[in-house]
């Protein structure tokens, strides 16, 4: 029974591993903004079309 | 009505086809074609109509040509790359967020865009080799999403954002998850052999959870405990921080001395429904910001002339906090006037509207004097400038000592009233309990003095007040009251006194209703009324031909127009004089009577063939339910209205409102302030509901300040709340369910009460096992919450 310190300790250590990346999450600004990730993943890689067309240099206009 | 591909509009006057597509003008046909030539047409498959027309924004982001001002815009900065994060009001839909974390495809040099939603801010990393900052204005302009740069950038502090609620919570939750799992063996206590050989361990392990608990996680109710002692105040922390303290030491002796598990349990339990209450009641809405001063509504940067030789000037970007009297300005159209000043050159059509709530432009001519905080409408004008931006007329007010004091907290909230009582009563139970125990058996008298404080621990009644404002404010923001946050619900419950400002709260800022006075106009005289109004582009000659019969237009023969005076046209030889009175009557002095009466009145007046024919009155446009709001409210409350206006509207006000409303005119943004100041020194508790940034004064001082905002995501000034117009006749139902709020909350006092008896009835008489601790603790909580929540839905049933 002597296998429950073992156990004991993986188990406390493996919680505390994930509290630690929870911190982190935390930490780096994760949960600052819970809103527009849920409306980013949504997003489907659109489709690209054939033979892009000669683009047009946008920044250079004169103001 | 074809609808605008782009922005959703009504097509109104021109409809472009293009690509089978309509469009409602050039503007939103450009940034359409700007997407399709990028591949970037997927916008348009996610939302209907997500664009927004772009404006004409040439000349006004010249400042950024100032290094100096764009380092005070720049949140990083390395040779080649910069990070900068702007606020984009008109971010609204998915779209948005789309294309604008697609900006790399419009130009490579952006490196990466990142949108926070709720926030309406996009952080760009871009390459300043291959772009400057303006052309990356200029690109966002271009495609609709205007960035909004204010003079509040320029003061930009280092952004902290507070996160040690979740940490806290974090740590109280996985504490609480753990020691759960670990008392559980002990919560059947048979005398099983292995329980026997791990219990020390296990124990042990609990205490070693429950330290970072109690010293963290509620360290806040020590802290709060101890200045509410310190301040005289019984508040609620201090029987929860007793409640802590007492769990804490009792289980601690427990498993040293071997009596028992001790009660971590119900300890990290108790720490992480309360932080978890707390997190609850922290509903923000973090677009916006009930903190903003003039600051959020000033240009950063305004265009200085700098004198080269006698007669030639040149142009200078300056911040707008460099400006010193005796400065030359140079105001665009549709730029906003930072400074009190003198005009020079230019004719000035100024609107004020954020300032007072005034929609109508005031006309100005060279020499006359102009405040900050007004809007230029018809073209370039130059100014001198009279006062630097802190000393000028309106931003003066922001010197008033309540602007730079802390109001929040002085009202003492139900909760405080309750814990007073609830802490001296659970305090001599203890100790009267105690005392018998000493005489009866002493063995006894520790436990039982520990189990009173522990059981008595006032968690569910904390838990209420939390639960039910925060349902509440919720509940009011989806009717779209916005509160900074869930104590402004209990204030607004105690409201004696309701102050409303008239122009642009009790009032629309259109000006839709005209009423004509005098001599009837001809047919012939009507139609040369249109076809003149029709050439004019000030706004009241606008809004006159808008409601005008439009089937008989001419072309004119003479047209002219005086700036600030009026218009004067001649067709087959008659003539017609629109415009101010003194402009209109020149020739003919007949003194009508009317007119010395409409003088406070917003009128246009004619006259034909140089006769005076009469005016066109405007009036306020009222919101709905004006009237009945003031009926209902009048019953409870004593109300009053404060304008800044002249009396022009009193007699049509008095006519609207029951009789004995208070009506105060001419009101300076100061007197509002003292005059809120008067009444609470009256023992009133007064709420302001406002809309200027003259009403910014009356909103800071009242206790309750509400401003009514026609599209909520145009700043409005600080306050407690922000309520959209169209939900303006909700405000009575806004009192009722804060008032109800409050009778939710004492019944569930009750309700936790009842536990806390029952509790404390196993305690006194020394019978309180862990387990039941463990069993009342949350049963209490999680009751009190399912009573809130469901309470709080009943009560606002009506309102959805």
């Amino acid at each position: 029974m002597n296998i429950i310190y073992l156990l004991l300790t993986v188990s406390v250590i493996v919680a505390l591993v994930f509290f630690a990346a929870f911190i982190y999450a935390v930490k780096k600004g994760q949960y600052d903004d819970i809103y527009t990730p849920s409306i980013r993943m949504l997003f489907e890689d659109e489709i690209v079309k054939e033979n892009p067309k000669e683009k047009p240099v946008i920044t250079k206009k004169k103001h | 009505m074809t609808k605008c591909f782009h922005c959703g509009d009504d097509c109104n006057n021109i409809t472009i086809e293009h690509q089978e597509k309509f469009f409602c003008c050039i503007g939103c046909k450009t940034v359409f074609d700007i997407l399709a030539d990028y591949d970037l047409a997927y916008y348009y498959d996610l939302e209907n109509t997500p664009g927004i027309s772009p404006k004409d924004i040439a000349g006004k982001y010249d400042f950024l040509d100032n290094v100096s001002i764009v380092e005070k815009l720049i949140e990083f900065s390395n040779e080649s790359t910069q990070i900068v994060t702007f606020l984009i009001p008109s971010i609204h839909c998915s779209s948005c967020i789309w294309v604008l974390e697609n900006l790399t495809k419009l130009n490579s040099a952006i490196k990466t865009s990142q949108v926070n939603f709720p926030e309406k801010t996009v952080r760009i990393t871009y390459s300043t080799k291959e772009i400057s900052m303006k052309d990356l204005v200029y690109l966002l302009c271009r495609i609709g999403y205007e960035p909004h740069i204010s003079l509040s950038d320029s003061s930009k502090k280092e952004k902290y954002i507070d996160r040690s609620l979740i940490y806290k919570l974090g740590i109280a939750g996985f504490a609480f998850g753990n020691v759960m799992f670990l008392s559980f063996p002990e919560y059947f206590e048979v005398n099983e052999f292995w329980l026997d050989q791990f219990k020390n361990l296990f124990r042990w392990l609990m205490f070693a959870f429950s330290v970072p608990v109690v010293f963290y996680s509620g360290k806040d109710y020590f802290i709060s405990g101890v200045k509410g002692l310190r301040s005289g105040i019984l508040n609620i922390d201090i029987p929860i921080a007793i409640g802590i303290s007492v769990l804490f030491v009792r289980s601690t002796v427990d498993i040293v001395m071997n009596w028992g598990t001790g009660f971590f349990d119900s300890l990290t339990g108790l720490i992480f429904f309360l932080l978890l209450g707390k997190f609850f009641q922290q509903k923000t809405y973090s677009y916006l910001s009930f903190e903003r001063d003039y600051k959020s509504y000033f240009p950063i940067a305004v265009t200085r002339l700098i004198k080269r030789t006698k007669t030639a000037f040149f142009e200078e970007q300056a911040e707008v906090y460099k400006i010193k009297k005796g400065d030359r300005l140079l105001i665009r159209n549709n730029e906003l006037i930072p400074v009190d000043g003198i005009i020079i050159n230019g004719n000035a059509l100024i609107d004020y509207s954020f300032v007072t709530g005034e929609a109508e432009p005031i006309m100005k001519g060279s020499g006359d004097k102009i405040f900050a905080g007004g809007k230029q409408l018809s073209g370039i004008l130059e100014i001198e400038v009279l006062k630097s931006v802190e000393q000028s007329y309106l931003t003066q007010l922001w010197s008033n000592s309540i602007f730079s004091k802390d109001v929040s907290g002085i009202f003492q909230t139900l909760i405080d009233r309750i814990s007073k009582r609830f802490t001296v009563g659970v305090l001599s139970i203890a100790f009267s309990a105690t005392l018998f125990w000493l005489v009866y058996d002493p063995s006894k008298a520790f436990n039982v003095f520990t189990a009173v404080l522990i059981v008595a621990c006032p968690c569910a009644i904390a838990l209420a007040t939390p639960f039910t404002l925060g349902n509440l404010l919720r509940i009011f923001g989806r009717n779209k009251l916005y509160l900074k946050e869930a104590s402004v619900i209990e204030q607004i419950a105690k409201v004696d006194t309701v102050v409303f400002d008239k122009t642009g709260t009790l009032t629309t800022n259109k000006k839709s209703v005209i009423t004509y006075e005098g001599i009837a106009l001809t047919s012939e005289e009507e139609s040369l009324l249109t076809s003149t109004l029709r050439a004019s582009n000030h706004p009241l000659s606008r809004a006159l031909y808008a409601i005008l019969d439009k089937n008989d237009i001419h072309t004119l023969d003479e047209f002219e127009e005086e700036v600030g005076q009026g218009i004067s046209s001649k067709l087959n030889h008659k003539s017609m004089k629109v415009g101010s009175y003194s402009f209109v009557d020149e020739g003919a002095k007949i003194n009508v009577k009317s007119v010395s009466e409409n003088n406070d009145k917003t009128a246009v007046h004619v006259s034909a063939n140089n006769t005076y024919k009469g005016c066109y009155i405007f009036h306020n446009e009222y919101r709905d339910g004006v009237a009945k709001i003031f009926e209902v409210l009048g019953k409870s409350k004593s109300l009053i209205v404060l304008s800044g206006d002249n009396e022009g509207e009193k007699e049509r006000l008095k006519s609207m409102l029951p009789n004995g409303t208070n009506l105060l005119f001419n009101q300076q943004p100061i007197d509002k302030l003292e005059f809120i100041k008067t009444l609470q020194k009256q023992g009133k508790t007064v709420m302001m509901v406002g809309d200027g940034l003259n009403d910014s004064g009356a909103l800071i001082q009242s206790d309750v300040g509400i401003v009514i905002s026609e599209d909520i995501n145009v700043f409005s000034p600080a306050c407690d709340g922000i309520l959209a117009a169209s939900k303006f006749k909700n405000l009575i139902s806004f009192f009722n369910l804060s008032q109800k709020g409050v009778h939710i909350i004492k019944w569930s006092f009750l309700l936790s009460l009842c536990y806390n008896i029952i509790g404390i009835s196993f305690a006194v008489t020394g019978h309180l096992m862990p387990v039941i601790a463990a069993i009342l603790m949350p049963l209490s909580s999680i009751s009190v919450v399912v009573f809130t929540t469901l309470a709080t839905q009943y009560v606002s049933r009506g309102l959805n």
